[in-house]
């Protein structure tokens, strides 16, 4: 009796347990994909694939919908801020791994982390009523007097400052995607074997040529791998940027422009969507998002980091 | 002679080459703290200045008078995010025990890992656009309990992850000694991995609870918004971050202050959980 009732149990526990597994790996993103493709299959139908992602209208009104500058707005203020984050994060992880005194080091990896940990309602709230102001009353008149007056570049810094724009998105976007990038460069610059950095000081290289000579190309498939992994977790941020864009349907043409990002898209007309076709738009939108932030991500995951930790794995053995 | 100055000038350069990068590295992680501070500076100052106690004991007056409180959205967000953590702890759990101890060298749970490590970096707002889908438009009114949902598949991977890191930890030996007595494999779970990997498993789900319980995007379509106070998960429910996000928004200068009163309890809330994660980390490791 004792053993049969073993057995059953044994057979129950494994069966719900592989089905959370398989519904958590496999189910939830499939689900949620079908969910909104079904969802988006109204706008889908009337504005078919290619017009769809080169419309640069939005307009509830006469009901046309472009998902062209959403989705320019999603992968410049992406880009800009990963542009601003790369150096930064960088030197942080050079900072924490290499430089650091050994007892400042868990501090400061704390605090970087803090930094992260922070929710990025606050990140836009702050955004709007600290950083916004300043960027448009100091910061962007500045760069106008500045950077404007260059040729070619002068261009990136037309329009009225109001602080609302393409600039302040990235820049708030940048200082969020700062802990997690230079965590996962961290990682990376730890799977250096000492043995190579003490050949290198060995050979007389300053701390600095160790880490541009060997700790750097030993571990660039870990840092490309990472901020890959920032670049697909930034797309699909909502919240910091959503005070910040000013939500308008434009390309921008310059970095003092406002703009708007399918999450800012999405978190301001959702609820507003009065029309089946309104809405389904935005579910396309949502659906293009899902396929870019899960390819990135799955390519950083499957293709970079995997193989990467295959071949430190083999190494440690 | 001219030989060893240019050498010596090689090595000065190569020197001050040194000493400015690894300035500039330095600078860097002063830069990452200036906005920590910055940030915090601003959350507290500004928390400090609005906070009352009616803050949490009044719910809101009427749009653009003064006084009143964010109750409602206190209350809303604790019940919010409980349902949510009641519903994906033992799926979390589950999905790392699953993962740890009956797949360890299957491909298939390999590439159902791999997909959860993905999961975790998932875009929220997505989230919040599929439960509206499939619960909150089949019933037709948002609910607290959709918003708890959602959630709750965003904290899913987050628990199941650290689960299934920590319980790889554990001595395959102690597994084996349970075998040898003839133990089943719940038994040995259940038991044995468990029990030694139990502070980490709560570190997870501290963790969990951090990432979720600032969350803002999620909810705006799912448990959405309410201005009166409810216990009832099944109306719209009020939350802090959702109440943050319009009353930041918003054009009174009441609200403002309230939203940054609002904004200073949810950043310590969240930040406390992260802290108290990092010490369990670090206490657990002392352990192991």
């Amino acid at each position: 009796m004792v053993l049969k009732k073993g057995k059953l149990v044994e057979a129950i526990t494994g069966v719900v347990l592989g089905a959370f597994a398989v519904f958590v790996g496999l189910l939830l993103p499939v689900l949620i994909l079908a969910t909104l493709l079904k969802e988006s299959l109204p706008a889908l139908e009337r504005f078919g694939i290619l017009k769809f992602l080169t419309g640069t209208v939005w307009d509830p009104v006469s009901e046309v919908f472009g998902a062209l500058p959403a989705l320019t707005g999603t992968v410049l203020t992406t880009f800009v801020a990963a542009l601003i984050a790369l150096p930064i994060s960088l030197g942080i992880a050079i900072f924490i791994a290499e430089i650091a005194p050994r007892k400042l080091k868990p501090i400061f990896s704390t605090a970087v982390e803090l930094l992260g940990a922070i929710p990025s309602i606050i990140y836009g709230m702050w955004g709007l009523f600290v950083i916004a102001p300043l960027m448009a009353q100091h910061v962007e008149p500045f760069l106008q007097e500045t950077l404007g007056k260059v040729p070619l570049l002068g261009r990136l810094f037309e329009g009225a400052p109001t602080g609302i724009d393409l600039l302040t998105s990235s820049f708030v976007l940048s200082i969020m995607i700062i802990p997690f990038m230079s965590a996962v460069v961290k990682d990376a610059f730890s799977m250096t074997p000492p043995l190579l950095k003490e050949a290198g000081y060995g050979l007389g290289a300053t701390k600095w040529e160790v880490i541009k000579d060997v700790v750097i190309p030993y571990s660039l498939p870990g840092i490309v791998g990472g901020v890959v992994l920032s670049v697909g977790r930034a797309l699909g941020e909502t919240m910091a940027v959503a005070f910040l864009t000013g939500n308008v349907h434009q390309i921008p043409k310059s970095l003092l422009d406002p703009l708007t990002t399918i999450t800012v898209a999405i978190a301001n007309e959702f609820t507003e969507a009065d029309s089946d076709l309104y809405l389904s738009s935005l579910y396309y939108l949502a659906f293009i998002l899902f396929i870019l932030s899960f390819g990135l991500l799955t390519f950083a995951k499957f293709f970079i980091l995997e193989r990467v930790g295959k071949r430190w794995g083999a190494g440690t053995i | 002679m001219g030989g060893g100055n240019d050498l010596r000038r090689v090595i000065l350069k190569r020197k001050a080459v040194n000493v400015l990068m690894l300035s500039l590295s330095v600078l860097t992680a002063l830069y990452g703290l200036l906005w920590l501070f910055w940030i915090l500076a601003d959350v507290v100052l500004n928390g400090l200045k609005y906070m009352s106690f009616d803050l949490f004991l009044k719910d809101p007056a009427p749009p653009g008078v003064e006084g009143g409180g964010l109750r409602h959205a206190f209350v809303g967000h604790l019940i919010i995010t409980s349902l949510a953590t009641l519903i994906g702890v033992p799926v979390g759990i589950g999905t790392g025990i699953f993962f740890a101890e009956y797949g360890r060298h299957s491909r298939f749970v390999g590439f159902l890992r791999s997909v959860t490590d993905v999961l975790v970096s998932f875009p929220s707002i997505i989230v919040g656009t599929f439960v509206y889908a499939v619960m909150v438009k089949p019933v037709g009114h948002f609910m607290g309990v959709s918003g708890s949902v959602a959630l709750a598949l965003l904290m899913i991977p987050v628990i199941a992850v650290t689960t299934d890191e920590i319980l790889r930890l554990v001595p395959n030996s102690l597994r084996e000694a349970g075998y040898a007595l003839g133990a089943h494999r719940w038994q040995v779970i259940k038991d044995i991995t468990l029990p030694a990997a139990k502070r980490g498993i709560l570190t997870g789900v501290i963790l969990g609870v951090a990432r979720i319980s600032g969350e803002t995007a999620p909810l705006l379509f799912t448990s959405f918004n309410n201005n009166f106070f409810t216990v009832n998960p099944l109306e719209p429910m009020a939350s802090l971050t959702v109440t943050i996000f319009q009353y930041a928004m918003g054009p009174y200068e009441s609200w403002h202050g309230q939203a940054w009163a609002s904004a200073l309890v949810l950043t310590a809330g969240t930040l406390l959980f992260f802290i108290l994660s990092k010490i369990m980390v670090h206490g657990f490791r002392r352990w192991g």
